[in-house]
């Protein structure tokens, strides 16, 4: 029996608002522990929230890109339950009317012309909650309420996933999207961004539901396809053998690279939702919702076809630069600096990226703080261009301006590696290393073309590699011919 | 003459005059405190060295002529549920432990702003559930009128002390009738005003959809200077009205010529003590001669009022008190694990009548109930907001009794909550509706104790309430009585 | 009989009260008549009724995004029961 996985994904993305969702607090990460805590998100007596209208803004914003319904009028409710991390003992959240509901994002599978759909159930906005750590002492626990009342968006896909990458694909997709919007800035590693996952399994080719499970725990995009993968062989597994699937949440153990299930006591969650009386309804009018999407910027896929069409890149080059926002801002404005987008792109795929990766710079490293700056990096460009510099010089100049705050024509000077293109120098040292390597020459005029390369070696070798390969091999063929 | 017994607009009138100082009305009514207060239990906590601070800082002002409002130096008692900054805060619970606000409530800030001396907390049922104030979790407040009676609830503390003159003024809350129902009781003028005319935040919530914050006070130009002082859009409250707060004051023109006033007949049924309804019949007829036209009209859903209350109050308390857990702030039990200190902690600190109201909201909110008694009572409550909807076509005021009898015996309706709750109907729909209701006395029983007349209008009309109300208190005298204390 | 000991105990978890046998079978009897009492609600007929929202019509009520907090870790945390540094201390929380 041939089990298909069915895969809903539910994303929590912390969004890059100033103040917190009902009170004025910063948001601001890593401050001392409660310093970012007031009176209203530590949940004293006597509090009232009041709702950030950005974190509105935010919603609807996201809403469009991901062609949801926006709800003219949606209600904040109460979801009530104990816990130390939730001070007023419920978490201000949406239940029956969200702010956005369906929507899709398309996820680019292994057929780029045919992105596989994924459906959205709902977005709506929510309050985080604070943040517990296991004190030293062993009968304790720490409390720390900065991270209570950050805003929060809760986007939940339909089950329409069918696999551990597509599910990879669509989280890479959604942060991509969300970080373009500026609304989040997608570190799962940081918990800006988190996802859990509800996967099932059923026959293949049917279409009734399995038993869903939760899965949570899950820390990186790794561990989300593992997960998933795991799971859906456990599943599969424990039904071929005839076993039967408890509806529950289980936790991702990175450890044992296994899922386990959560030794909780309590049955199900009673939440005892009811719309929160301390907020109003929240009603959006069609203007606000054209002065939102008057204000989308250019969306990843959008942005991938605008480079393909203008800069003539190809599907995966473009997909590789508009992967994140602030890396196809970078590719622009180097692209703008020197019009060669081809030999920018090559550039950042292939050695800039290299760079990052060995040195292992964390993923979410953003564009300011690369160790190359897009302007340099342009100017690099030009020089090759203007035949300033040799294509093989100039991954030596690339290795020096790296760190460095000195442009590609300082270090070029300042290294004294100008590409030698006169004809005098070349002709000289053509002629020097012909008349020092007679035998290759005599080999050469007996239709050896092998030891042609050998003697455009010596060349460049004389020239301390600065020699204009073109022009070598001009002077070069001229002298080997003309001295038949 | 005691300057305790002055009434606000009196005192604001000889304080401006400079006849007296803020710090000579202060000591006096602290004097009165200690002399009355170990028969009526009025107070939680007195604030007496910073009282005198801040009616030294108002004489200053008034020295220097330096902005002067009417509640300039004026000694204000403040129920336990306001959180006052520095000043210990128990909403009448033991929950809150020893609890030191860091902050003000808004109603609070603004009598501040003004100049007004805070004399202390007072007395209430415990997070202001109940009607009797013998629900406090410390004592129960004793009615100057009569000491073996209730001062009625939750704001008992706040009425007696107005009644017994232990303040000038006093703030209470009112969420079912706490504000009118102990003004009643103790004699003296109770305003609820419209949902949302007056900040919440900083009021420790007990049912979000229906608190407001109002004056009582010893006459109705009082509740009106009051009254005028704290309300207003606050920008903290989403729930707070952005409706402009007209001149109060001017409504004072004992103007009732024309006057509409509805009579609900639902409001003279049997179980009405006999002398409660004469007194109020008695009322109306006086408001008729000096003008008015009276109109029977009828509330028919007001049966329903303390079934739709009693599930909606509780649901949302039970959801507003979750965050008494002993975990950040408040008493904290010792027990051997997380679940039980929640268990335990909440134990210790709610007191019965809070304990039985958490259940009964959390039943109603539950999963399988929710559609059943929350969402059911939420729409019998758009009825009954339609019920005085369309009555105030008719009419623009409607009066009644504030409860169907005065104040009863300490300890005669502990026994059964159903009883307790069924006293409130004559002011529970008013809170559903968020109609603005006063009341204000309207004679005595055979036993001495006050009646209460009811003036309920429509949203945002506080001013004919308050002409209605003047009109009324300045064609008789009832005002002028007072509970006779024998000074220790 | 509309509610057992059992709805009783149910109810107490998820409000986290602790209760004695005594206060349980008085609480199911005290709710018990409440609850019948409720039943007359349904003599209504709401079908077509909405159910209440607020009291006092009023448009959206928003904050800018701006933050208007002074961090004052040490007044938040002058009543906790117990604290370590700037946390609160509370009983250990099992996973």
């Amino acid at each position: 029996m041939k089990y298909e996985p069915v895969i809903g994904l539910e994303v929590h993305a912390q969004l890059l608002t100033a103040s917190k969702i009902f009170c004025g607090c910063s948001t601001q990460f890593g401050r001392a522990p409660n310093a970012n805590t007031c009176p209203v998100c530590a949940g004293f007596p006597g509090v009232l929230p009041v709702l950030n209208q950005k974190v509105v803004e935010f919603a609807i914003k996201v809403g469009l890109a991901a062609h949801c319904e926006i709800s003219r009028s949606s209600v904040l409710a109460r979801k009530n339950y104990f816990y130390p991390d939730l001070p007023k003992g419920y978490q201000i959240s949406q239940y029956e009317l969200p702010i956005c509901a369906g929507g899709y994002i398309d996820v680019d599978g292994d057929d780029p012309g045919a992105p596989k759909r994924v459906r959205l159930t709902r977005i709506h906005m929510e309050e985080d909650a604070g943040k517990n750590i296991h004190d030293a002492h062993g009968d304790s626990s720490l409390v720390d309420l900065n991270r209570a009342g950050v805003p929060l968006l809760e986007i939940v896909s339909e089950p329409d996933i069918r696999s551990a990458a597509e599910a990879g694909a669509y989280l890479r997709t959604l942060r991509a999207m969300l970080q373009y919007l500026g609304v989040c800035d997608g570190n799962l590693e940081e918990g800006s961004f988190r996802c859990d996952a509800n996967v099932s399994v059923r026959p293949a080719g049917t279409a009734a539901l399995g038993t869903k499970i939760e899965i949570k725990n899950l820390n990186s995009f790794k561990a989300v396809e593992r997960a998933i993968e795991f799971e859906v062989e456990r599943q599969s597994d424990t039904l071929t053998d005839g076993g039967k699937l408890v509806q529950e949440t289980r936790l991702w153990d990175e450890q044992r690279e296994a899922t386990r299930s959560m030794r909780s006591k309590e049955s199900a969650h009673d939440y005892r939702y009811f719309p929160d009386p301390d907020l109003l309804p929240l009603v959006i009018d069609e203007r606000w919702i054209e002065t939102v999407r008057a204000s989308l910027p250019e969306l990843p896929a959008a942005r991938r076809s605008r480079f393909i069409a203008n800069y003539g890149l190809s599907a995966y080059e473009a997909e590789l630069l508009t992967h994140r926002k602030d890396v196809a801002d970078y590719f622009e404005s180097a692209a703008t600096a020197h019009g060669n987008p081809k030999a920018l792109s090559n550039w950042i795929v292939g050695d800039l990226f290299r760079v990052l990766k060995d040195r292992k710079l964390d993923e979410q490293l953003h564009i300011s703080n690369w160790p190359v700056s897009a302007e340099h990096l342009a100017q690099l460009v030009k020089l090759i261009d203007q035949d300033k510099i040799s294509g093989k010089i100039a991954k030596t100049v690339f290795e020096a301006m790296l760190d460095s705050a000195k442009t590609p024509l300082e270090i070029v000077s300042e290294k004294g590696l100008e590409q030698v293109s006169d004809s005098e120098s070349i002709v000289a040292a053509v002629e020097q290393v012909l008349a020092a390597n007679g035998k290759q020459v005599e080999q050469y005029k007996s239709g050896n073309e092998k030891v042609y390369g050998f003697l455009v070696g010596q060349v460049m070798k004389a020239t301390q590699g600065k020699a204009n390969p073109q022009k070598v091999n001009e002077v070069l063929r001229a002298k080997l011919i003309g001295s038949a | 003459m005691n300057l305790a017994t002055l009434t606000l607009h009196e005192a604001s009138d000889k304080l401006g005059r400079r006849e007296i100082s803020s710090r000579e009305l202060t000591e006096e009514v602290f004097e009165r405190i200690d002399a009355t207060d170990a028969a009526v239990h009025a107070y939680l906590t007195l604030a007496r060295d910073a009282a005198l601070a801040q009616a030294k800082q108002a004489d200053e002002r008034l020295k220097q002529n330096n902005s002067v409002t009417p509640l300039l130096g004026i000694p204000i008692a403040i129920k336990d549920n306001f959180l006052t900054r520095g000043l210990r805060t128990t909403c009448a619970s033991k929950i809150l432990g020893d609890f030191i606000p860091p902050y003000d409530a808004t109603a609070v800030v603004k009598l501040r702003e003004a100049g007004a001396v805070i004399v202390g907390k007072t007395n209430l049922d415990e997070f202001a559930m109940g009607s009797s104030s013998e629900n406090s979790g410390f004592f129960p407040t004793r009615n100057p009128w009569n000491r073996e009676r209730i001062p009625g609830g939750s704001s008992g503390g706040s009425a007696a002390a107005v009644a017994a003159d232990q303040c000038i003024a006093a703030l209470g809350t009112d969420t079912g009738g706490s504000i009118r129902q102990p003004a009643a009781c103790c004699g003296v003028v109770g305003f609820k005003p419209t949902y949302g005319r007056v900040s919440r935040y900083g009021i420790i919530a007990f049912a979000s959809s229906m608190d407001q914050v109002g004056p009582l006070t010893k006459d109705v130009r009082d509740s009106s200077l009051l009254l005028q002082a704290i309300a207003g859009n606050d920008p903290a409250d989403s729930t707070s009205a952005t409706r402009a707060v007209p001149n109060l004051s001017e409504a004072l023109n004992g103007d009732i010529k024309a006057l509409r006033i509805g009579v609900p007949k639902e409001y003279f049924v049997s179980g009405m003590q006999a002398e409660v309804e004469q007194a109020v019949r008695n009322a109306i007829e006086r408001l008729a001669k000096n003008g008015a036209t009276i109109e029977a009209i009828s509330l028919p859903h007001t049966e329903y009022a303390v079934a739709v209350y009693y599930i909606v109050a509780t649901a949302e308390a039970s959801s507003n008190l979750a965050r008494y857990d002993g975990m950040r702030f408040g008493h904290r039990a010792d027990a051997k694990d997380l679940s039980e200190t929640y268990r335990v902690s909440r134990d210790q600190g709610f007191g019965a009548e809070v304990k039985r109201r958490i259940m009964l909201g959390t039943y109603a909110l539950s999963a399988g109930y929710y559609d059943a008694y929350y969402l059911k009572a939420q729409r019998v409550r758009r009825l009954i907001k339609k019920d005085f909807d369309e009555a105030f076509k008719h009419c623009d005021v409607i009066v009644t009794p504030t409860a169907p009898t005065t104040a009863f015996k300490i300890g005669e309706k502990t026994q059964d909550p159903l009883q307790m709750y069924l006293s409130d109907v004559y002011t529970i729909s008013i809170n559903l509706a968020g109609v603005p209701a006063l009341s204000l006395p309207c004679g005595f029983d055979g036993a001495g104790m006050p009646i209460g007349l009811q003036i309920i209008g429509k949203h945002f009309d506080e001013s004919t309430v308050l002409r209605t109300a003047h009109a009324y208190e300045q064609a008789t005298e009832w005002h002028l009585r007072k509970p006779r204390m024998e000074d220790r | 009989m509309k509610l057992t000991c059992a709805d009783v105990r149910r109810v107490a978890v998820l409000a986290r009260l602790r209760l004695t046998e005594d206060e349980e079978s008085q609480l199911t009897a005290q709710l018990d008549a409440i609850l019948v009492y409720m039943d007359k609600l349904n003599q209504i007929d709401t079908s077509d009724v909405e159910p209440f929202s607020h009291a006092t019509v009023t448009t959206n009520a928003f904050r800018e995004d701006r933050v208007t907090n002074q961090a004052d870790a040490d007044a938040l945390l002058a009543n906790a029961p117990d604290r370590d540094g700037t946390f609160f201390k509370v009983p250990k929380i099992i996973e």
